[in-house]
């Protein structure tokens, strides 16, 4: 029995994500007492399969097929479910990203399993393994116990195990040729694309003031760019904003936005869903001002005020003109 | 284009959360309820898709009695006819989205929309469990839809600022994601049409739909402990922007 860790890969480049399953895959498996293992999928893919093999694992497989070059959900979901069936693992690790999200539920599913997904933390009771998952938007815990029988599924949200903690050795490595014929391939990939250029460079910004839903109405909006004017801030928002048009799409902090690690980062009314998270959590010094004091975002906040935005951002806009 | 919308009814996104005593779930005596975010975005979806190509649209609903009024607003807004699978508890997505399948079968609609996630529960999943139960290609995340010769032309996106184009014959379904179009308000004809669209109700039963071990138990929800220590100012609002002002100051010396 084993703990399988299928990473990412694309282009023959890692999804770094990956290695914070690899390193939660290796933790489960000491706990448990079991073997763990890890999976890459792809063509071409020797170099990366190498790479594995130098890691602290039972079993590095190499699954590789030409249907496999360019990402389908149907050549991922068979490939892997053959896979399973020669591997027979007891718990099937992936890391939280989009392209798990468009197959991860359908493997599942054809093998009638609920996968736990966006996991941010596990403990072992009674030998059983008990995965914690967050419901509204990060707002409620959940503890999910695997029961039954094998193969259970989760995906682990960004940033919830270190990859820094991946223990090195040597693993023997297994070449995997899935059957997969082209027929079965329903959807049809094309090229990845960027849109436009970026006007707005907020990775370079040093102050940042973010606004979030708790501004209401797009009128608002000129509250917080007052405030970030008096800072001498960058303006950026988290995606509701972007997406309800208000503020351009290159202003947005967040999972499908910019990534930013300012020296200081100020959320305004924006709750912290895991998706902003990830955008910001490597600012220097994060400030929250929401009304919720159980709001996510204070979990990140090195300081905060619990109120009401609409009568704390105009004192603290005259507090930093005075302060100037 | 006959297209079949889920959507689903949430508790409001501003709304404070308690635990219930049994530790399952939230206590929702005083909640109020409105449509999941993401599926009025497919919801707006489907609307133009079918002002653009024809056909019509199905809203599809499971979920307790009171999933009504979210249903009424979809007929508002201009989804021609609805169906709701009224149950209390659905429990696992999937096996949500088996109830769903059966109800979407009897339908054979060229395409169908969910969003990408509820605001609630999370999981990320009722869409996919739904393709592969119905035997559906499907795409996630999608940010523009364009029917083309033999089927649909799809926009997909990816982490940090990428997309992809993706192509598939119908029948097909789409996770949507947030801010694919500007969503529409429901206008006065529109509230006073809905009441004479049909919604039809059934229950799981009625589906012949039976529940199945998933391999999943919630054991207990909770709100999370707080591990970081957060300075936090209260006070009047004047006196609480000038302390942080100060601390930005001279403790994170920021300014």
């Amino acid at each position: 029995m084993s703990i399988l860790a299928v990473m990412e890969q694309r282009g023959g480049s890692w999804n770094r994500m990956s290695f914070e399953t690899l390193a939660a895959a290796q933790q489960l498996a000491r706990e448990l007492g079991v073997t763990a293992s890890a999976a890459v999928l792809g063509q071409g893919i020797e170099g990366l399969a190498n790479e594995l093999a130098s890691k602290q694992l039972q079993k590095v497989y190499a699954v590789e097929h030409d249907l496999l070059k360019d990402y389908t959900p149907d050549a991922y979901t068979i490939a892997v479910r053959q896979l399973l069936a020669l591997s027979k693992p007891l718990l099937v690790l992936f890391p939280h990203t989009y392209q798990v999200r468009d197959y991860l539920p359908k493997l599942a599913t054809s093998l009638g399993r609920v996968a736990v997904s966006d996991v941010v933390a596990h403990r072992v009771d009674g030998g059983q393994v008990v995965l914690v998952r967050q419901l509204f938007q990060g707002k409620v815990n959940a503890d999910v116990r695997l029961a039954g029988d094998a193969p259970h599924f989760a995906s682990l949200q960004a940033g919830a195990y270190r990859a820094d903690q991946v223990g090195e050795g040597t693993a023997p490595l297994e070449k995997f040729v899935p059957q997969i014929a082209a027929h079965e391939l329903r959807t049809r990939p094309l090229e990845f694309f960027r849109e436009s250029q970026r006007a707005v460079d907020l990775g370079a910004a040093e102050l940042i003031v973010a606004v979030g839903r708790g501004i209401k109405e797009p009128e608002n909006i000129a509250l917080v760019q007052k405030l970030a004017e008096a800072m001498g801030a960058e303006l950026a928002a988290s995606r509701p904003i972007c997406d309800a048009g208000w503020l351009p799409m290159e202003r947005q902090v967040g999972s499908s936005g910019q990534t930013v690690a300012p020296k200081m980062y100020m959320a305004i009314g924006i709750s912290g869903a895991i998706q902003h998270l990830v955008g910001m959590k490597g600012s220097r010094v994060v400030v929250a001002i929401n009304k919720d004091p159980n709001a996510p975002i204070f979990e990140v906040a090195d300081y905060g005020i619990v109120g009401d935005l609409f009568q704390v951002v105009p004192e603290l806009t005259e507090a930093f003109r005075k302060a100037k | 284009m006959k297209i079949v919308v889920a959507i689903k009814q949430v508790p409001a996104r501003d709304s404070q959360l308690r635990i219930a005593p049994s530790g399952q779930w939230i206590e929702d005596a005083d909640l109020t309820y409105e449509i999941n975010e993401p599926d009025a975005y497919a919801l707006e979806e489907g609307l133009q898709l079918k002002e653009k190509h024809g056909g019509e649209v199905v809203a599809l609903s499971a979920g307790p009695a009171r999933a009504a009024s979210t249903i009424r607003e979809a007929l508002a807004k201009g989804a021609d006819r609805a169906i709701h699978i009224e149950e209390e508890d659905l429990g696992d997505p999937l096996a949500g989205a088996r109830v769903m399948a059966a109800a979407v079968k009897a339908e054979s609609p060229d395409l169908v929309l969910t969003g990408l996630q509820s605001d609630d529960l999370g999981y990320g999943q009722t869409g996919v469990i739904l393709a592969e139960l119905l035997g559906l290609p499907h795409a996630t995340l999608i940010m523009h839809v364009e029917k083309q010769e033999g089927g649909i032309r799809v926009k997909r996106e990816l982490e940090d600022g990428w997309f992809q184009h993706v192509e598939m014959p119908l029948p097909a379904l789409l996770t949507i994601q947030s801010g694919i179009s500007k969503l529409r308000y429901a206008t006065l004809m529109g509230i006073k049409k809905a009441k004479t669209k049909e919604i039809k109700r059934l229950t799981a039963a009625d589906l012949g739909v039976a529940a199945a071990a998933s391999g999943i138990a919630i054991d207990r929800i909770y709100l999370p402990e707080r591990t970081k220590r957060t300075q936090l100012f209260e006070g009047n609002p004047k006196e609480a922007a000038a302390k942080l002002v100060e601390k930005l100051r001279f403790e994170a010396r920021i300014l």
